[in-house]
């Protein structure tokens, strides 16, 4: 199986025993708030951070590259023939086949992350590029903008409503599949609802909790992400 | 802690002995697998199509049909697993339950586009011919919107199968017992079994792509919308 | 800069790979400074591509343009389009800046600072006929009148010698696309700087052009003259259709009853009347109406100015 982080505890975060936790009730808010901050706060931040982290470098090349296929449209189709092959890889075997080769740790959790969020980036920042009306690029060049001008005051602002959809989806995407990189060792919130499957009785409410928190964090940066379009975006 | 197997190219080719080796044990897995997927495909489809179709005849809903899509993403398949563990215990209900709630995700939300985005022509011209609701459902949205449920159904048995493994934890059997367990089956038997679940996603993908060139029709062939 | 151009082509030829017949033929024109000048044809003709010329939009493969003496080909292209205003039928805002930012493109391009922007764009504002409101507004929630005058205005913003319109009002109703006819004549006689204009309609060249270039298919120049002439002396056939069989007509459409020596008043009473704003045309149309054989031609004020024979009509085509 994957490699625990230490040894196993037959009651893992049970604690002191509440008459709710040992008969395992439906949901035990003693318990929630005995270990928030030795179970479900640190694993919260580790997979908000690997979240963020993925996303931002899965951003920042598919951006490159998005910029590349604009200016040549040639490298498109190998690009997106590409992503779609890394679409395919499940995000268990991906982590599986990467723990070969870094071993149990950050890289082999991010590179997958960063590949999904990338596979779902690339699309959208160039549709949003292409969804430029050529009568605005038509009018921007007659008008004496540069290439560069018309790209970074023009096209990219224009292109920020399908760039922000993207994101959207990539860090919801990227927080779900991040649950699963808690196969790979003690990281996020994956890991705690791993740990409670995999008692002889599974113990709900930590299951219960750590999932709403997955489900929370997901939300919280999606009404991050529509604000910030609100913000940036006011001309429709 | 597992020593690991450190990797090089070697490994890789190694996966591939795995199977050549074991090819009856694989086969057998990769069939309870498919058991584990079809299942919870038939259930999901067969909540969602329904739902899916009515919706989109009625042009109403788009929020809760593009909803699901999107809910379907977020959330995370252990998650799901997990939850029905605690309700349905351990076995194969439970995770047949919890992959059949990701599948009705892409069934709906393309089911709901292929019959709502039917052509509003087509279906005014069959009203106006005298067609009854249901009529026209089966003799003309239903065949129009075929396209991009056919597509709805190999996404969503795409994603049930590629998700399936992480059953295993929850005893859901198939492939995933070999991909979690690398302590008994070593890199090899991981990488093998990781082999086959890739092999198979594109088997059920292109299964379905030849069922689906096959049962719709040449005129309705459209532009795919569908998610992914 | 100055406030108007000489713009002058010299033999310009422009062919496009893979077909033998040349866009543009030799096109040899020579547009004085502060003329409305019209291009028009039937499509394939190269008036477009004539225009885009003008910017480097489209290179050309042999000729010259000059713009007061100066080569086209001297500048960077990116600095030769900061100094001419170019206004194209779907308008081309930017959707992502409010009318005042689209505005200050070009100024700001140039670096002006933040107080000349403001204060031109409000003088363009009212210029074009829109509200000193409207600058904090977003083209979305224009019309598409109020768009083509927006792209009127950001043409102009930096004061451009040149100004090049491609069709402007092609996708407009008829309703404002005439009115918008009638604002680019009044501006034009107001802010004098040569205008190459683009048009299909044959009608939108003869309102508004000083002098019309009718283009043939292949890019050929049929004739280069005023409206008035080529409605009196079409140079060939294609011209002659090109213009339409109602071409008298149409000379009468362009002369007011200002400027028409009338006859003096006779017996006015049961003579239909007309007021002296009006073309000979509708004169003439009102005649055949009621059967009469003349007019009397009336002031705003009501004031009788004289009467206008049928045949009057008949000795303007001759001039």
């Amino acid at each position: 199986m994957i490699a625990a982080g230490g040894p196993e505890p037959v009651i893992p975060n049970f604690g002191h025993g509440s008459a709710c936790v040992t008969g395992n009730h439906l949901f035990c808010w003693s318990w929630v708030r005995e270990h928030w901050s030795d179970t479900l706060e640190p694993h919260l931040v580790q997979h908000a951070e690997l979240t963020v982290i993925a996303v931002a470098i899965g951003f920042a090349i598919a951006f490159a590259l998005a910029l590349a296929s604009h200016r040549v449209r040639a490298l498109d189709q190998p690009i997106a023939i590409v992503a779609g092959l890394i679409y395919t890889i499940p995000s268990l075997v991906a982590f599986q086949i990467l723990i070969a080769f870094s071993g149990l740790s950050n890289t082999t959790v991010l590179v997958p992350l960063i590949g999904y969020s990338l596979v779902i980036l690339y699309p959208n920042i160039v549709a949003g590029l292409r969804s430029v009306p050529p009568g605005v690029l038509e009018a921007a060049r007659g008008m004496g903008l540069e290439r560069r001008q018309v790209l970074w005051r023009v096209e990219l602002p224009l292109a920020l409503p399908a760039i922000i959809a993207g994101l959207r989806i990539a860090v919801v995407s990227t927080v779900a599949i991040a649950t699963v990189a808690s196969l790979v060792g003690d990281r996020g919130l994956g890991y705690p609802i791993f740990l409670a499957m995999r008692l002889p009785t599974p113990f709900k409410t930590e299951i219960y909790s750590a999932g709403a928190l997955v489900v929370a964090l997901a939300l919280a940066f999606d009404l991050l992400l529509v604000a910030t379009r609100r913000a940036l975006v006011r001309w429709t | 802690m597992i020593l690991l197997d450190t990797a090089n190219a070697h490994t890789f080719l190694e996966g591939f002995r795995f199977i050549g080796d074991h090819p009856g044990f694989l086969a057998h897995k990769a069939l309870e697998q498919l058991e584990l997927s079809g299942a919870a495909l038939g259930i999901g489809a067969a909540v969602a199509l329904p739902v899916g179709v009515a919706l989109g005849h009625l042009h109403r809903g788009s929020t809760v049909a593009i909803g699901a899509s999107i809910v379907g993403r977020a959330l995370p398949s252990i998650l799901l697993i997990a939850i029905f563990l605690t309700i349905l215990g351990i076995g194969f209900v439970n995770n047949m339950v919890a992959l059949a709630v990701l599948a009705t995700g892409p069934v709906l939300t393309n089911a709901y586009a292929g019959v709502d985005g039917v052509d509003r022509d087509v279906t005014d011209a069959a009203r106006g011919m005298g067609m009854s609701r249901l009529q026209m459902l089966a003799r003309v949205e239903l065949p129009l919107a075929l396209p991009l449920l056919f597509t709805g159904i190999r996404v969503a048995a795409v994603t049930v199968v590629a998700t399936a493994p992480i059953a295993a934890i929850a005893g859901g059997g198939g492939l995933g017992d070999v991909i979690v367990n690398q302590a008994s089956y070593r890199l090899q038997g991981v990488l093998g079994a990781c082999y086959c679940v890739m092999a198979l996603s594109a088997g059920v993908w292109l299964a379905l792509l030849a069922l689906q060139r096959f049962v719709t029709s040449e005129g309705t062939t459209r532009r795919v919308a569908g998610t992914t | 800069m100055p406030s108007a151009a000489e713009i002058v082509f010299d033999r310009v030829t422009k062919r496009y790979a893979g077909r033998e017949a040349a866009a543009l033929q030799e096109l040899t024109l020579e547009i004085p400074a502060g003329t409305f000048c019209v291009l028009v044809g039937p499509s394939g003709g190269g008036k477009t591509t004539a225009l885009k010329l003008v910017n480097r939009l489209i290179p050309f493969d042999e000729g010259d343009i000059r713009i007061d003496g100066r080569s086209i080909t001297e500048l960077p292209a990116v600095e030769l389009r900061r100094g001419i205003g170019y206004v194209i039928q779907q308008a081309g805002l930017f959707p992502h800046m409010t009318v005042g930012e689209n505005i200050e493109t070009v100024p700001r391009l140039l670096g002006w600072e933040r107080e000349r922007r403001r204060a031109r764009t409000g003088e363009l504002l009212a210029l074009v006929g829109l509200e000193a409101t409207d600058a904090k507004r977003y083209p979305a929630q224009l019309s598409g009148g109020q768009r083509q005058r927006v792209g009127l205005a950001r043409a102009l913003a930096a004061d451009p010698p040149l100004l090049l319109m491609d069709e402007p009002f092609g996708a407009l109703d008829p309703i404002t696309r005439h009115r918008l006819q009638l604002e680019v004549r009044r501006l034009h006689r107001e802010v004098t700087k040569t205008v190459i204009f683009v048009t299909h309609d044959v009608d939108e060249a003869i309102l508004m052009g000083d002098r019309i270039a009718i283009l043939r298919e292949g890019g050929v120049l049929a004739q280069y003259d005023t409206p008035d002439a080529v409605l009196a002396r079409p140079a060939d056939d294609f011209v002659a259709r090109f213009i339409g069989e109602d071409r008298a007509l149409r000379r009468l459409a362009l002369r007011t009853l200002l400027d028409v020596p009338l006859d003096p008043l006779g017996r006015r009473d049961e003579l239909p009347q007309v007021s002296d704003h009006s073309t000979v045309r509708n004169a003439v149309s009102l005649m055949l109406e009621t059967g009469a054989d003349r007019v009397l031609v009336v002031g705003d004020d009501g004031g009788a100015r004289g009467e206008l024979p049928l045949e009057r009509a008949t000795e303007l085509l001759r001039s």
